[in-house]
């Protein structure tokens, strides 16, 4: 091991932060298991009492149509086609209930971007889910805000302020992909720039809502922007404070236009244990058990991962470019066990709602 | 317990003992498992990671035996059952893409028919393909051709291997704990038979491989003393090339169980066979079994042989086994290279064929 690397690792445990570079180097040189040791080190500093949490929730992908058309998505149509559909009001009131009856406390409302679908529809939407039940809208990603802001020719401040008052509570870190325009060009053509999601995030928390961040790596960008994206993240953070949790996760390729491989398990371990030493300044990191299946979301919580993320009752996205992974509550609860954690179930914001405290022989 | 000791034992060269193997399982500190793993492995495999290019052949799933855990197997008669005659074996075998350099045959065992049967298929197979190896019956198999050849075992081994035999997979070994077995497998030789074969087979100078199936009703001891057992008798023959811990798969058997092992269960098993196998070159994660994830990220965990493109596998598959069955030599290659390891074609008995970059 060089010297370079080995400073760079005596950092970590010290909570000094690292730069870009050194960043780079830790990723390009370290091997899985020292990533794995160092990434684990942060989090048994941040949860030191061995919990590792889960939400109950479903997503619910309100339409597929969408103006954006991102090359890397399995999921969206074109309006004409035979496949294309808008949920009707009932049936999300339908989906909600039943999620309600399984104990969830959050529906993860998003689509593709709509061409029709105004500032006027969410509201109305919004406001007619308030008026019927008490669950967490965590909905819209920047991409859907920004767009709805700009057909009703508002500031993304306004636009923001008028959908929390018609009941949007918190915003999913959606449509972040890679937070670099050199990738953005060329996986999502269409779709916001890096700086128009960082002022959607930073808007919202300025407005008390509280978000979340993600990354879908392995398509076209390189180490380095894997890294520049982490860096952008971590320092909208110190400025906001306003991300509960970072979550990355593979591109899928089955279905889609790039095509391509998807990344493979130690890549995903890697970037995920990367994550936690750099975004010093995020409490919690999510593991992905959607893209990664249970096995290896269960080995994440080596890799730093704190958070098994949510039972997903449903997903639509990640299963269009052909990956079925399914859990239940009670399988998470018991691969959280399996791995020496106490398993809880948490709301949006990481508030511990239940605690599942008797282990399994 | 803390597993310092253990670990100054690993540095040091030392053999674990049985409670040092327990206190492993006990431990849920898989990185550290995987630290020590991994010491052991590149000590004994430096940088390379081993795979085979092989196509499973299974001629027949009507078994006289019907182990509990089993979805493969068929009684004679029954829906779903088959055989292949020597004739279907061939074109299955011409079928080979260029450059399988292994056939993996195992079977049910068949009521009806004769030894010779099994030397035609073995005759006829390198008539056809001399330069296959032919890596075949597990030691259940050879206990049955014995019986049904009256040699004994080491006649019915000679007779085999002057037929083309070339090595044993190490199949059937399932848990070698009298108890457990009774449960999955009663009809099944015993654990010690299972031994006393392999014994055999490798006095024969035919080297074999050797499994354990985990994941059912068996716990950590019976695991623990399963590895002791080939232990002791690796350091008797030295005949044993890998070892190959199974993830028992939980659907259409008759096992009480519907989980799938765990990702941590998974990479511990590895990395405890493989401090506890002081003795065996190999350690092989079983992708059709694991998953390709899995069974990359433990390269990492003491594993340092991802066994074959495995065209054709239909065992684990009758289990509810999660992978398509199949892998590319190009899907091989790319997991262990973007595990940062160098992949290593090998032969069935672990010559190097190619080495990448």
């Amino acid at each position: 091991m060089n010297t370079d690397l080995k400073k760079i690792i005596k950092k970590v445990p010290l909570k000094k932060r690292l730069d870009a570079d050194e960043g780079l180097a830790l990723f390009r040189k370290a091997d899985l298991l020292t990533l794995g040791e160092l990434a684990n080190g942060v989090r048994k500093r941040l949860h030191p009492k061995r919990l590792v949490t889960f939400i109950v929730d479903r997503n619910i992908n309100y339409t597929n149509i969408c103006v954006n058309k991102c090359r890397f998505c399995a999921f969206y149509r074109e309006a004409d086609s035979p496949e294309a559909y808008l949920l009707p009001k009932d049936v999300i009131f339908r989906k909600i209930e039943e999620t309600i009856a399984q104990g969830g406390t959050q529906i993860l409302m998003q689509g593709g971007v709509h061409p029709d679908l105004g500032i006027d529809y969410f509201e109305d939407l919004f406001s007619s889910i308030k008026a019927r039940f008490t669950i967490q809208i965590h909905s819209l990603s920047p991409a859907e805000i920004t767009f709805i802001a700009k057909k009703a020719e508002l500031s993304i401040e306004g636009t923001l302020r008028r959908l929390k008052a018609s009941g949007l509570d918190s915003i999913p870190g959606g449509g972040a992909e890679i937070l670099v325009d050199r990738v953005r060009k060329k996986v999502s053509p269409n779709k916001i720039r890096w700086r128009q999601w960082a002022d959607v995030m930073t808007e919202a928390r300025k407005l008390g809502m509280p978000a979340s961040a993600t990354m879908m790596f392995g398509s076209l960008e390189t180490d380095r922007e894997i890294i520049e994206h982490l860096i952008r993240l971590r320092t909208v953070q110190d400025a906001t404070h306003g991300f509960t949790a970072f979550i990355p996760w593979t591109y899928q390729p089955g279905n889609t236009e790039l095509g391509g491989r998807s990344a493979t398990a130690v890549e995903y371990l890697k970037v995920l244990a990367l994550s936690r030493i750099m975004l010093d300044n995020f409490k919690n990191i999510q593991a992905s058990w959607v893209t990664q299946g249970a096995k290896i979301a269960q080995v994440a919580l080596e890799f730093g991962a704190n958070d098994f993320g949510s039972t997903m009752i449903e997903e639509n996205v990640v299963a269009a470019a052909g990956v079925t992974f399914r859990m239940t509550r009670q399988e998470i609860v018991n691969l959280i066990q399996d791995a020496g954690y106490v398993p809880a179930q948490r709301d949006t914001v990481y508030n511990i709602l239940k605690r599942e405290s008797k282990l399994q022989s | 317990m803390s597993l310092e000791k253990i670990k100054e034992k690993v540095f040091s060269n030392k053999r674990l003992t049985r409670k040092d193997g327990l206190a492993l399982f006990r431990s849920n500190d898989l990185l550290a498992l995987g630290r020590m793993a991994s010491h052991v492995a590149r000590k004994k495999n430096g940088n390379h990671v081993y795979f085979v290019r092989n196509m499973h052949i299974n001629p027949t799933n009507i078994c006289v035996n019907r182990c509990k855990f089993c979805a493969f197997s068929r009684s004679k008669g029954e829906p779903g059952a088959y055989e292949m005659s020597i004739e279907d074996i061939l074109d299955k075998a011409r079928g080979a893409e260029k450059g399988v350099r292994e056939f993996h045959i195992v079977s049910g065992l068949h009521p009806d028919l004769p030894f010779e049967w099994y030397l035609d298929m073995l005759r006829a197979l390198k008539r056809e393909s001399p330069n296959i190896h032919l890596k075949a019956f597990t030691a259940v198999e050879i206990d049955y051709l014995s019986k049904l050849s009256g040699l004994g075992l080491t006649d019915t081994l000679i007779r085999l291997k002057e037929a083309g035999l070339g090595s044993l997979p190490g199949g059937g070994a399932e848990i070698f704990n009298t108890a457990v077995r009774n449960t999955l497998c009663a009809e099944k030789i015993s654990g010690d038979r299972w031994l006393e074969v392999i014994e055999a087979v490798h006095r024969a100078g035919l080297k074999s491989n050797a499994t354990m199936l985990y994941g059912h009703i068996e716990t950590a001891e019976h695991r623990v003393d399963h590895l002791i057992k080939l232990r002791a008798l690796q350091d008797r023959t030295g005949g044993f090339q890998a070892f190959i811990p199974l993830a028992f798969q939980p659907h259409n058997t008759e096992i009480e169980k519907s989980t799938y092992t765990t990702g941590f269960d998974d990479l511990k098993t590895l990395a405890i066979s493989r401090l506890m196998l002081d003795n065996f070159d190999h350690i092989k994660a079983y992708w059709v079994m694991l998953g390709e994830k899995v069974a990359q990220v433990s390269l990492s965990f003491g594993v340092d042989d991802l066994d074959g493109t495995v065209v054709e596998e239909r065992i684990a598959k009758a289990a509810g086994g999660t992978t398509d069955g199949s892998m590319t030599k190009d899907d091989i290659v790319h997991l262990i290279k973007q595990a940062g390891r160098a992949p290593v074609e090998r032969d069935t008995v672990y010559n190097i064929v190619k080495v990448w970059k």
